[in-house]
């Protein structure tokens, strides 16, 4: 075993991760995805988004083979084409062009960049590595999105921080008494203790907090399904990481001592926090959530309570990574340093950085600004 | 992941030279920043032909994960335009300068089926397809057509690896191709992707539209070095420069314009793009259009040609064709 093992890495914490480019990324909400093309930048590479006519969901690179107009300023045409809104050169779902105003032939050479697209949890998937390796049973579980026995809604934070931060804030959710103090955050948070657990591709934290006074938010809901409730409850926040950037937060409350440690949920609430963080550029995150529950389904009343109230949660978080990502950029000269309390974030990165490695980069390196021009289908 | 195409010069040193096939020499070279080499791509490189520098492209028929191995296989054709010749005098050691992998010729992965089609030395774009879409097991058939089993470099390992996923023509054992008879067999949700001489690919081009399947998921590539007749000297004039220049047989009209101090356009330098177009206004002779940037009924009108590829061949007398430039 030792023989096969990484010579010893040094401990580095990188301030600015790269990110994997073997990986599905959300690049939008189901519903944003149109037949009037959208811009996105995903992973670094400008795309442009749109639906066939059977509402197939398409990812082109952004850019005209001929002069690298966008595409997202253009107009859908025919079934599954997309029209260069310059010179009206038309690219079909694959990025091949089937129309060159002008001449009676088409250069066998004209094709944009078309990445591999799924659609599944309400969210459009892009792939933007390998395409041979484009599996989509690689697409990170996030099923309560869209599984009958749950519900909810959420919203995208355009978060102006490199996506690891964003990362790095779910995996430990003791900030949660210092920035969400009014909300969610409790002081037995950080001193509750806390188990890690990890494989290739997943990383688990787990967290119990016995017979205590729930904090705001989980009291309301506990009256949603326990009209008038009160009285003390144990909570749990129970982490699942997937690379390379969702993390699904099985959370909830149940009434003290009704066995919820031990697996009967009955008497509380349960809640599913879906994340899912598709880096934009080294710096920017598209940070796609979710509040999900699994009792009062057919409340749209707390969906959009639930949703509105997780919003100002997030809100707080969006300020901190945004404040954190201006100082690291104004500190240059310094690193970072872990705490115990890091061990899920840890494990999250290291993962990324196999990745990497598979991808024959290093998490050392800036993340590559690679110039695309004239590749595709 | 997508290439760029950005041309990112460097020199190569050649680790080994090899004949394969009747011909036919396969060339490894080290390059000095390999860079992954997907199917379809090609490398530019730098040959001398009379003392001058000259660009060719090559396919690169395998490389190495990382690129630091890059194979090319090139035909020493009859009547090569030097750059063939330059090629089979290279011997390990020496040191070429070539572009970092080109994609123009991109194999899109998920289709429901495929056809690759080969012909002669066109496997060289070819092979790193079939070898790539047997490792995700599509469904797949490389048609692979040849004079004669002697002349198809990488014949038998192709046989070996695909087994019955590779389809085998060759004329001198009576098995020619029918085009007709392959377009026919193609479904309407198969990928086509072909490199071969321009005789075969513009009948299946022709047989494609006859049969009006999608003209996307015809994938082809050429780098304008075949035609319909061998090449032959002829003379070029253009009256409102003064200028008569002779095109000999290995180099094209647009060279040898330049080479007589026309101000030429052109772009691509491989039939594709148009730009490089002279407008015919007599001609003695007739043309041999090797470009895919005209229509079949555009060549037929003879009024225009891309002088990058095409050429004028006799008919009788010498061949001549007078022009007007742009």
């Amino acid at each position: 075993m030792t023989d096969t093992m990484p010579a010893r890495q040094t401990s580095t914490t990188h301030k600015v991760m790269p990110h994997p480019l073997n990986a599905w990324y959300v690049a939008a909400w189901d519903h944003e995805v149109t037949r009037k093309p959208m811009a996105r930048r995903i992973a670094d590479r400008p795309l442009a988004l749109y639906r066939t006519e059977d509402g197939r969901a398409v990812a082109l690179a952004d850019a005209c083979w001929h002069r690298l107009a966008p595409l997202s300023m253009g107009k859908v045409v025919g079934r599954d084409g997309i029209q260069c809104p310059y010179h009206g050169i038309v690219y079909d779902s694959l990025g091949r062009c089937v129309s060159m105003p002008a001449q009676e032939t088409i250069n066998p050479s004209a094709t944009v960049p078309s990445f591999p697209v799924v659609e599944r949890y309400r969210y459009v998937w892009v792939w933007l590595g390998d395409p041979a390796l484009a599996d989509p049973a690689l697409v990170p579980d996030m099923h309560q999105m869209d599984s009958p026995e749950w519900a909810g809604d959420g919203l995208t934070i355009h978060a102006k921080c490199n996506f690891q931060l964003v990362l790095d804030n779910l995996m430990d959710l003791t900030h949660e008494e210092f920035v969400h103090s009014s909300t969610i955050g409790q002081e037995e948070l950080s001193e509750s203790d806390f188990v890690t657990t990890h494989d290739d591709r997943t990383v688990k934290v787990e967290r119990w907090m016995l017979n205590i006074d729930p904090p705001p938010f989980w009291l309301k809901n506990m009256r949603d399904k326990f009209p008038g409730f009160s009285g003390k409850v144990d909570r749990w926040q129970i982490i699942h990481f997937e690379a390379p950037s969702t993390i699904c937060i099985d959370v909830g409350v149940a009434m003290a001592g009704t066995g919820a440690p031990e697996g009967d949920r009955s008497q509380g609430v349960n809640g599913y926090v879906m994340n899912t963080i598709t880096p934009e550029t080294d710096r920017t995150s598209h940070y796609f959530w979710a509040f999900m529950r699994n009792y009062r389904l057919d409340s749209q009343l707390i969906t959009t309570q639930l949703r509105q109230g997780v919003n100002g949660v997030f809100g707080e978080d969006e300020v901190m990574l945004e404040a954190q990502q201006a100082a690291i950029d104004a500190n240059p000269d310094y690193e970072f340093y872990n705490l115990n309390i890091d061990a899920g974030g840890m494990w999250a990165r290291r993962i990324i950085e196999r990745m990497l490695e598979a991808e024959g980069r290093s998490a050392r390196m800036a993340p590559a600004a690679p110039t695309f021009r004239r590749t595709g289908a | 992941m997508v290439a760029s195409n950005i041309e990112v010069w460097q020199r190569a040193t050649v680790v080994s030279v090899e004949d394969i096939a009747t011909g036919i020499r396969r060339i490894v070279l080290a390059p000095e920043k390999p860079a992954k080499a997907d199917p379809g791509t090609h490398l530019d490189l730098m040959v001398t032909i009379d003392g001058r520098p000259e660009k060719r492209s090559y396919s690169i028929v395998d490389a190495s994960a990382t690129g630091d191995r890059v194979a090319l296989s090139v035909f020493r054709t009859p009547t090569s335009r030097g750059g063939s010749i330059w090629m089979h005098q290279l011997a390990p050691g020496d040191v070429l300068e070539v572009t970092q992998p080109l994609q123009n010729f991109p194999l899109r992965y998920g289709a429901p089926r495929y056809l690759l089609l080969a012909g002669g030395v066109g496997i060289t774009a070819i092979a790193a397809m079939a070898r790539a879409l047997a490792k995700v097991n599509a469904d797949f058939t490389l048609v692979y057509a040849g004079r004669s089993r002697s002349a198809m470099a990488y014949l038998r390992d192709l046989e070996a690896e695909l087994g019955d996923r590779i389809r085998i023509h060759v004329d001198d054992e009576g098995t020619t191709m029918s085009v007709a008879a392959l377009v026919e067999s193609i479904s309407a949700d198969t990928e086509v992707y072909m490199c071969g001489p321009i005789r075969l690919m513009d009948a299946v081009r022709r047989s494609w539209g006859d049969r009006g399947l999608p003209p996307q998921q015809l994938r082809y590539e050429t780098f304008g070095a075949s035609g319909w007749f061998d090449p032959e000297e002829f003379t070029v004039r253009i009256p409102k420069l003064g200028v008569e220049a002779v095109v000999p047989k290995g180099r094209s009209m647009l060279e040898a314009l330049e080479d007589a101090g026309v101000d030429m356009m052109f772009d691509c330098r491989r039939g594709e793009c148009g730009l490089c177009e002279v407008r015919v206004q007599s001609l003695t002779g007739n043309i041999d259009h090797r470009d895919v940037f005209y229509s079949d009924r555009q060549k037929e009108d003879r009024a225009k040609m891309c002088c990058c590829v095409s050429r004028v061949v006799s008919a009788g007398a010498p061949a001549v064709v007078t022009i007007e430039t742009s």
